[in-house]
């Protein structure tokens, strides 16, 4: 026992105290959201808040129970964590019960279950432990290749449930990859093509291709500083365009104007690949390779989003890009939410007088558009010390992270703080119609036992890890 | 190794907190710049339900109801709050059939989900009560009530008009209206229409997003109460009216009936007519296709809008003006020898006096005197003489509006010297060109409303009161200042006795009566035959007359379309009616009788 006190008292005060913040705003914002003179009582077991009260000391035990457990627990048993979240992904596709369209719960008795909440804790421990005390290097394919497998594995197993929303989240983890010494261009390749998906979607194809031609020309006179090459390889590129154009439009009529221009880029490449073999000129090859890439991917972009995407999906992210105004329709829930919190201005309307939160307009108000309620009754000023909560969290959690002698701690905490910035990012974005509706919750706030356990597991392991960063794994 | 890459902590740092500086934009800009969603945030929440008021009722002359509201009830729809339920049973309990059930709430979604839209328009009483036995069983539907038109009996729906829904058309002109509203079309529910729509009221309910109502909002202090269309008093005589209607069954034809001290309207029958209550509620629209579409022209409001010539009925005016404008005295005599130039005359004694030539109704007499009128040498030319005589027409109201508070009345027809002018020529018109003008015929054009002002002018010797539906609004006085004034004809009251002694004798006179027929033991009724011809069949039946002679209660007149002589059937008509109103009673059951199984439509 002496163990466990002296344990308690090293694990990390200021983010028990920012989670217990956290939990009880959510609580009071549930009452909120539901709130109902006949069920005015915040115990009430018939009631959302009834029952997130329980789910919340259900969760502080749970939390307790997990300082308690040994440190080395979870490093050695990680594995054996990651194939059980595993299996129940694969379970909940085949037993699992569909609600809204997604089979993504387990169903006994009156409880449901969600387990892509918990295989995300899952999932980082396997991380961290795959990661941990080789020296690993993630440049390296043989490395970077298990290491994204692990992530995307899951990822897949939710996509077919489908909730997109959660399967996102894991990729979120490849910024843990990042800090662990991942190839920088792949990052930026990453966030480069979530801006090229959204501008794919946005513009013209054709134009977007010359922009990224343009950009690519400007790239190679900021490396090089040969106005003679840049200028030879663009008049070269012309050339070729221009005929390319010619024989189509007179002789085979059947390329269509995008191709003509990817294929005349790949005939120059031939050209260009004389000068960067004679020259070792790295810099233009790399150039050359991501314009190509990126055509591509824009192309392959527009080709899924318009044949593969279910329509439900497309209809949110062209909402979203005000490609489509459909305020009852799909828009309906983002519309009504940014009207609530809009209209809570910058003090609010005060607790439990948001009209919009009261009388139901917005769906889902409780779990998905808790951020709704905050909004509109605690305004401008209570939204920011919402989102001032959560930010002061994730850098203590990334001061933390730093801190910790082993590998296995310090990925597991910026797999941590992965995920919750993603949470965070994406529900409160969506909440205010920054990025299309995706159906995640908002870490310790929203409604839901699963979602609460899982976020509560997710922090406390980390927690106890760092409490006793001092000590060897193995 | 790890080293190496401690930087990277920075960009994940930076990466978080520009994200969160995004979001913090995002809520800076919804929350404190944009105000607009605050406003959409009181429309979402708060719900303005319409109070609809009862129109206004219409009373007859005695108090008695011509016509006051029934219950009706919408049932409305919130297709988002529909479950699934028995739809057959459903369909039973309304009466409609499975393919209106799905069109309605087709209908209903394409134009909202959540708001509600009317299902089905103007359930009756019945089903109503068994609707609301069992709405809980279907969710999302519930009765909005709404009042409809009844009438007391079936008369008058001329006069009275009838209630629609406002078009598109009406919305635009007129900002008062909103869709789903009623307004009065034709007759007294248009003309009066401000009167009778009263206010509508609204409620306002805090509603949640499924339109469910949670309550009152402000406690209610923000609602305003509906204000019940004002009640009007016309001028008709209900029993007067349907014995009007009862009498000219099966006839094509109009009687107008007006009080001459006042130019109240008493009765105004038109037919062929229809029953009131066709045009109410939901079957409103059916029929009035049916109603259009016939070829009786049940629509058609004769009394406003026929035009006659004249006829005989028209030579008490010609008299008038030829005393008036002193060709003639009342002594003066004229020949007639079965007629007199072109135009024919039946036999009779010869010379005759005015009175006596009214009586007897005498072509030739008034042919003279018109020409003595249109050739009188006060005036340089014909034409300006003819002027003269027109003027006269028009203090009666002959061709112009008279300005009733019926609408769609018309003026008929009184030529000007440029359509003869047109026709024959600037000079190329003398006095005999025009003569049968002088006796009514020709191209003279009147209706029944004018005639029976006509009488009415007569009747008070020399002025008339603008004939007008309804008497007062509400608690108030007259409907109109107008009605109220005196519309004096500028014809000496002394000649006016001339043209009454004359009609007295055509009704009363011992030997040369032409409407004996309409004579009564008690009452001296005055009047005058007319048989207009007509180029498209069997002549009109006209009879002009009022009683009593002295201190006149009723000026009426009766048309009988392709009946024949004047004093056949329109003066039998008149002569019921007059004995109907001034006593309540008929003495001569058997003429009643005649009249009421006449049938000239086969």
């Amino acid at each position: 026992m002496a163990r466990s006190t002296n344990i308690i008292n090293r694990i990390d005060k200021t983010c028990i105290v920012l989670f217990l913040l956290l939990v009880f705003m959510g609580w009071i914002n549930i009452y909120a959201a539901v709130y109902n003179e006949e069920h005015s009582s915040l115990l009430d077991l018939s009631q959302r808040y009834g029952k997130q009260f329980l789910w919340i000391l259900a969760s502080v035990v749970l939390a307790v129970f997990i300082v308690i457990i040994d440190n080395r627990f979870y490093f050695f048993f990680s594995w054996f964590i990651y194939g059980a979240c595993m299996l129940l992904l694969v379970l909940v596709l085949i037993v699992g019960t569909q609600i809204n369209g997604a089979r993504s719960w387990f169903e006994l008795g009156g409880f449901s279950l969600q387990p892509s909440e918990l295989a995300k804790f899952g999932t980082a421990l396997a991380l961290a432990s795959y990661l941990n005390n080789k020296h690993q290097d993630l440049t390296r394919m043989s490395v970077f290749l298990p290491a994204s497998a692990i992530i995307v594995f899951p990822a897949f197993l939710t996509i077919l449930q489908p909730d997109t929303g959660s399967s996102i989240v894991y990729f979120s983890m490849f910024i843990v990859l990042f800090r662990e010494g991942m190839s920088p261009y792949i990052f930026i390749s990453g966030l480069l093509s979530i801006v090229l998906f959204f501008l794919t979607l946005l513009t013209n194809n054709l134009y977007l291709t010359f922009s990224l031609i343009a950009i690519a020309a400007f790239l190679l006179w900021l490396f090089t500083r040969k106005w003679k090459l840049v200028f030879l390889a663009s008049a070269i590129y012309i050339v070729i365009l221009s005929l390319m154009y010619l024989l189509d439009h007179y002789v085979i009529k059947a390329i269509g104007n995008e191709l003509v221009v990817f294929i005349s880029l790949v005939l120059a490449g031939v050209v260009y690949a004389l000068y960067i073999y004679n020259k070792r000129a790295i810099s233009a090859l790399i150039i050359y390779l991501f314009l190509i890439g990126s055509i591509i991917f824009v192309n392959t972009v527009d080709y899924s989003f318009n044949n593969l995407l279910p329509a439900h999906q497309k209809d949110r992210v062209n909402i979203l890009l005000g490609l489509r105004s459909d305020p009852h329709g799909t828009g309906y829930n983002v519309n009504q939410s940014i009207i609530s919190i809009g209209s809570g201005g910058f003090l609010g309307k005060g607790y439990l007088q948001g009209t919009q939160t009261k009388f139901k307009f917005v769906p889902k108000q409780s779990s998905d558009f808790i951020f709704c309620t905050i909004g509109e009754e605690w305004g401008f000023l209570g939204s920011c010390a919402v989102i001032g909560i959560y930010l002061f969290l994730l850098l203590r959690l990334i001061k933390l992270a730093e801190r910790q002698r082993s590998d296995f701690s310090r990925v597991y905490g910026y797999s941590v703080v992965a995920i919750l910035f993603t949470h965070i990012f994406l529900n409160i974005g969506m909440a205010v119609g920054l990025v299309p509706v995706i159906g995640i919750p908002l870490p310790f706030l929203s409604y839901g036992g699963s979602s609460l356990w899982g976020f509560t597991i997710l922090l406390f392991i980390f927690l106890r890890l760092d409490a006793s960063r001092t000590e060897y794994l193995v | 190794m790890k080293d190496a890459f401690i930087n990277r902590k920075y960009v994940i740092t930076s990466l978080i907190i520009l994200a969160t500086l995004g979001l913090l934009i995002r809520l800076f800009i919804i929350q404190v710049v944009k105000n607009s969603y605050r406003l959409s945030a009181d429309n979402n929440v708060l719900r303005y339900v319409t109070q609809y008021p009862a129109r206004g009722l219409i009373y007859d002359r005695n108090g008695k109801l011509i016509v006051y509201n029934q219950a009706a009830y919408d049932i409305m729809v919130v297709p988002a709050q529909t479950a699934r339920m028995d739809t057959t049973g459903f369909c039973e309990l309304l009466g409609i059939s499975p393919e209106l059930f799905r069109k309605q709430l087709h209908l209903a979604i394409t134009y909202s989900r959540r708001a509600p839209s009317i299902f089905l328009k103007q359930v009756s009483n019945e089903t109503y009560a068994r609707f609301q036995e069992k709405m809980f069983m279907y969710p999302g539907f519930y009765v909005q009530p709404r009042t409809l038109r009844k009438y007391s009996r079936p008369v008058a729906s001329h006069v009275l008009g009838y209630v629609s829904e406002v078009d598109d058309g009406v919305i635009k002109k007129n900002p008062y209206y909103k869709p789903g509203d009623y307004i009065g079309k034709s007759g007294v529910e248009e003309s009066y229409e401000k009167e009778l729509r009263g206010r509508r009221g609204v409620k306002i309910y805090l509603v949640d997003v499924f339109s469910r109502i949670k309550g009152s909002y402000a406690g209610g202090k923000m609602d305003t109460l509906a204000i019940q269309g004002t009640d009007i008093v016309s001028g008709l005589d209900l029993d007067l009216q349907e014995y009007g209607e009862r009498l000219m069954k099966n006839k094509r034809g109009s009687i107008v009936a007006i009080e001459p001290k006042t130019g109240e309207v008493i009765t105004l029958v038109s037919t062929p007519n229809y029953d009131p209550a066709l045009l109410v509620g939901r079957v409103r629209s059916d029929n009035y296709a049916i109603l259009s579409a016939d070829t009786l022209k049940p629509l058609f409001n004769r009394a406003l809008m026929a035009y006659y010539p004249p006829g005989s009925t028209f030579k008490p005016i010609n008299g008038l003006i030829a005393l008036q404008e002193g060709v003639i005295t009342p002594t003066t005599l004229f020949n007639c020898s079965n007629g007199y130039l072109f135009i024919g005359c039946h036999a009779h004694r010869s010379p005759l006096k005015l009175s006596d030539a009214i009586a007897i109704s005498c072509n030739a007499y008034f042919s003279q005197a018109y020409r003595r009128v249109l050739e009188n040498p006060k005036y340089n030319t014909l034409s300006d003489a003819y002027d003269k005589w027109k003027e006269y027409l028009n203090e009666f109201s002959f061709g112009l509006k008279i300005g009733t508070d019926m609408v769609n009345e018309l003026p008929g027809f009184i030529p000007a010297r440029t359509y003869f002018d047109k026709y024959y020529g600037e000079h190329g018109w003398k006095a005999t060109t025009i003569l049968s003008m002088g006796i009514g015929q020709g191209e003279i054009l009147v209706t029944p409303l004018q005639m029976a002002n006509m009488t009415s002018a007569i009747a008070n010797r020399g002025y008339y009161y603008t004939p007008h539906i309804i008497k007062s609004i509400g608690n108030g006085g007259s409907a109109n200042p107008q009605f109220t004034e005196k519309h004096r004809i500028g014809v000496d009251s002394l000649n006016f006795e001339e043209i009454i002694k004359g009609m007295d004798a055509a009704v009363n006179g011992e030997s040369d009566n032409t409407a004996g027929i309409a004579a009564l033991k008690e009452i001296v009724v005055c009047g005058k035959t007319g048989t207009a011809q007509n180029p498209h069949g069997k002549n009109h039946s006209v009879f002009i007359a009022f009683a009593p002679k002295d201190n006149p209660k009723i000026a009426i007149i009766v048309v009988v379309e392709n009946a024949g002589f004047g004093a056949t059937y329109a003066a039998p008509i008149a002569r019921l009616m007059i004995e109907k109103y001034l006593t309540g009673q008929i003495s001569n059951k058997l003429l009643e009788q005649n009249m009421l199984d006449l049938n000239l439509m086969h």
